[in-house]
């Protein structure tokens, strides 16, 4: 029975002690601020962060795969994403041509970015770096100044309040589901497919990946599509919240995504962690973010300081457990 | 036979591909822009006769950029990456413009006190406090690298995200003017007609290089990248090698904080040094660097930054706004992407060969 909690820990540890660091925080930011213990304020962690945990999720995938894996071309696509569906819709295309567009879009120009990384053999950090200049610069030639959306179906989903049920007051938007049905669909992929699991191999080590008969290959530039995925409808989620579209939207969010990933537990050399430690990054994140709100005093760079030093004890944290892993 | 290997010998040696890169980006200015080129001699009130044009501009403007890639490239060498280039720099023109501010202390603040031609703290200090913030948060990365043994990224991607905000602390959130015309100098100043940054670079690539050519740290440095263990078990200290590389980083991006906040007389916590990591990394690599360490060439990363400014220079006089710059960009990556891949290197290598081969035959 020890033995059982002992390796339970050693598997698990990381991911509980995120969790127990995001109550934590949660806690004691319900202690300092009463109107912070309002369930609708836990809603506002997702409706707030919806475009960052999506991100993550992919950026989560991407690092997984190992090798290096990154991908900095994150925020540069939700830019060109909003901007180039503000500007489709205000030549008076339909929406439901141009959402299609946009995700189709997102999964090419992460599918390429993958090819380059695999077959051209270039670090991945230098390859989705041009995908962030890329994608940023085109956002910029598309529109120098904001674009306003006035589309109807826009409006309606960004702003239809759903209710939830059971608990009075408390509402999310349509928008904001987005990201929790990519997070099922991501742990599903990575726990219950041979993609999942190929991704995990990878990770650990590539060329005994290989050499068991794994496609690598394939494998790699599906992981960057499935973050372009990602990050294209995070750039609609964004651009459906803001009901804009511009090239400065979601400056820095490719390292805010690497935090919260890093929080949750995700080893960068790859092959360790998973989504659901992510989602409780992302929830760190929103959690320090709207306790500077209800502060009100506070500047908003206490935001990166605050990540950067739970970025720290976080990776404090999972150097003492691979340590034990390794030892046990 | 003989010229075959002295075509070998340049075309292995690091300098020669960063090289090819400047020469067509100057070959295409000479078509399309003859005036590029134009220099010329203007009298300047402050600093007597100096040089004017966009050669002097490419130098003076990019001279932070080529500051960090000489650091860059040491960290790189190690085997890691220094991501927090861009905070170090926005941390230490911040705690440079802190200092001057003649309103530090002050009670009454107003604005001909704000505004006024005098410091707080003498210019020597200054410089030195510029120098120790940087140094320190490089010495904090290195401890964080080589004594916690945090992954290089995500080591300096804490001070990356937490130095910008470290930055707006030191100056309370605003972007400083800054009025005190001897801080200016070091940005704008001349030196018998040449850009003060130019000697500055000089000194620092010169220091660098006594550093790693002249004693053995170089080797180490190398060594270490290449295999860190087998450096480990053959009686070096690894640990210290790479503390070494980080902070001398950190100072590497401090000087180039001090230049940067000196050129554009403010201290800005968001946007002073913005993705100037990135550009850093991307000299680096230009320069013939791998990012997985070993062989490096402080000279090589410098044309590398060299080359990116004197794009950037060429695209702004191509009249493109400064915001579809990064589109530009991404197209010069995806170029220097294509010229080191394996494929253009056994293209270039086969290409060469044959001819080897013919000359061969001839003789």
């Amino acid at each position: 029975m020890i033995e059982r909690i002992k390796t339970f820990v050693a598997r698990y540890g990381a991911l509980l002690l995120t969790l127990v660091i995001f109550l934590s925080v949660y806690f004691a930011g319900g202690q300092l601020y009463p109107a912070m213990r309002k369930p609708q304020v836990f809603f506002n962690l997702f409706i707030n962060d919806s475009s960052l945990l999506l991100v993550s999720i992919g950026m989560t995938m991407v690092i997984l795969s190992g090798g290096g894996g990154i991908d900095l071309s994150v925020g540069g696509m939700i830019a060109l994403v909003s901007t180039a569906s503000a500007a489709l819709l205000r030549a008076g295309v339909s929406p439901f041509i141009v959402l299609p567009l946009m995700i189709v879009m997102g999964v090419a120009l992460g599918a390429l970015m993958g090819w380059i990384i695999q077959s051209l053999k270039v670090q991945p950090f230098i390859a989705t770096l041009m995908g962030l200049f890329f994608t940023r610069g085109m956002a910029y030639i598309i529109s120098l100044t904001s674009v306003t959306i006035t589309n109807d179906v826009y409006r309606t989903f960004a702003l239809t309040p759903i209710h939830i049920p059971f608990i009075s007051k408390a509402y999310i938007y349509p928008t904001t589901l987005v990201g929790p049905i990519m997070l099922i669909v991501a742990i599903y992929l990575s726990f219950f497919t041979r993609f999942g699991r190929t991704i995990y191999a990878m990770g650990n080590n590539e060329q005994s990946a290989m050499l068991m008969g794994l496609p690598v290959a394939r494998t790699k530039i599906l992981v960057y599509a499935f973050s372009g995925l990602c990050s294209a409808l995070a750039g609609i989620v964004f651009s459906m919240s803001l009901l804009a579209g511009y090239g400065q939207f979601a400056t820095g969010m490719e390292l805010d995504a690497i935090a919260s990933v890093v929080i949750g537990g995700t080893s960068l050399s790859g092959g360790v962690g998973n989504v659901i430690g992510t989602l409780f990054g992302v929830l760190i994140h929103g959690t320090i973010v709207s306790i500077l709100q209800f502060n009100g005093t506070l500047s908003s760079w206490w935001t990166r300081i605050g990540v950067g030093v739970l970025t720290l004890i976080a990776i404090g944290i999972q150097s003492i457990f691979s340590v034990k892993t390794k030892r046990s | 036979m003989k010229q075959t290997t002295f075509l070998k010998k340049i075309r292995e040696s690091q300098l020669f591909w960063p090289l090819v890169a400047w020469a067509l980006i100057l070959l295409f200015n000479a078509i399309v822009a003859p005036g590029f080129f134009k220099l010329g001699i203007i009298e300047d009130p402050v600093y007597g006769k100096r040089l004017y044009g966009n050669l002097v501009d490419i130098f003076n403007n990019g001279a932070p950029l080529m500051l960090v890639a000489i650091g860059m490239t040491l960290v790189i060498a190690t085997g890691g990456v220094d991501l927090s280039v861009g905070a170090v720099i926005a941390i230490s023109a911040a705690m440079g413009a802190v200092l001057i501010n003649p309103a530090l202390g002050n009670q009454l603040i107003t604005n001909d006190i704000l505004t006024r031609n005098a410091t707080n703290t003498p210019l020597p200090i200054i410089i030195l406090a510029d120098l120790a913030a940087g140094t320190l948060c490089g010495l904090w990365n290195g401890l964080l690298v080589s004594r916690a043994k945090i992954q290089p990224m995500v080591a300096t991607l804490i001070l990356m995200v937490a130095g910008r905000g470290i930055a707006q602390l030191i100056t309370n959130g605003q972007i400083m003017t800054i009025y005190y015309t001897p801080y200016f100098w070091f940005g704008n100043g001349y030196i018998l007609g040449l850009p003060v940054s130019i000697y500055i670079v000089t000194a620092v690539l010169l220091l660098a290089w006594l550093l790693v050519r002249k004693t053995a740290i170089g080797l180490f440095i190398e060594s270490v990248g290449i295999n860190t263990k087998s450096t480990y078990y053959s009686g070096i200290n690894e640990k210290n090698v790479k503390l070494l590389a980080y902070t001398f980083c950190g100072f590497c991006g401090a000087i180039a904080g001090l230049i940067l906040s000196s050129y554009v007389h403010s201290a800005d916590g968001n946007n002073n040094g913005l993705n100037y990591e990135l550009d850093a990394i991307l000299s680096v690599v230009m320069g013939g660097t791998l990012m997985t360490g070993g062989r490096f060439s402080l000279l090589a990363s410098v044309i590398g930054a060299v080359v990116i400014w004197t794009f950037t220079v060429t695209v702004y006089s191509l009249g493109v706004p400064a915001n579809a710059l990064l589109a530009a960009k991404a197209v010069l990556v995806l170029l220097v992407i294509l010229l080191y891949s394996d494929y253009s290197r056994r293209l270039t290598n086969r290409l060469f060969e044959r001819r080897g081969s013919q000359h061969d035959r001839a003789n």
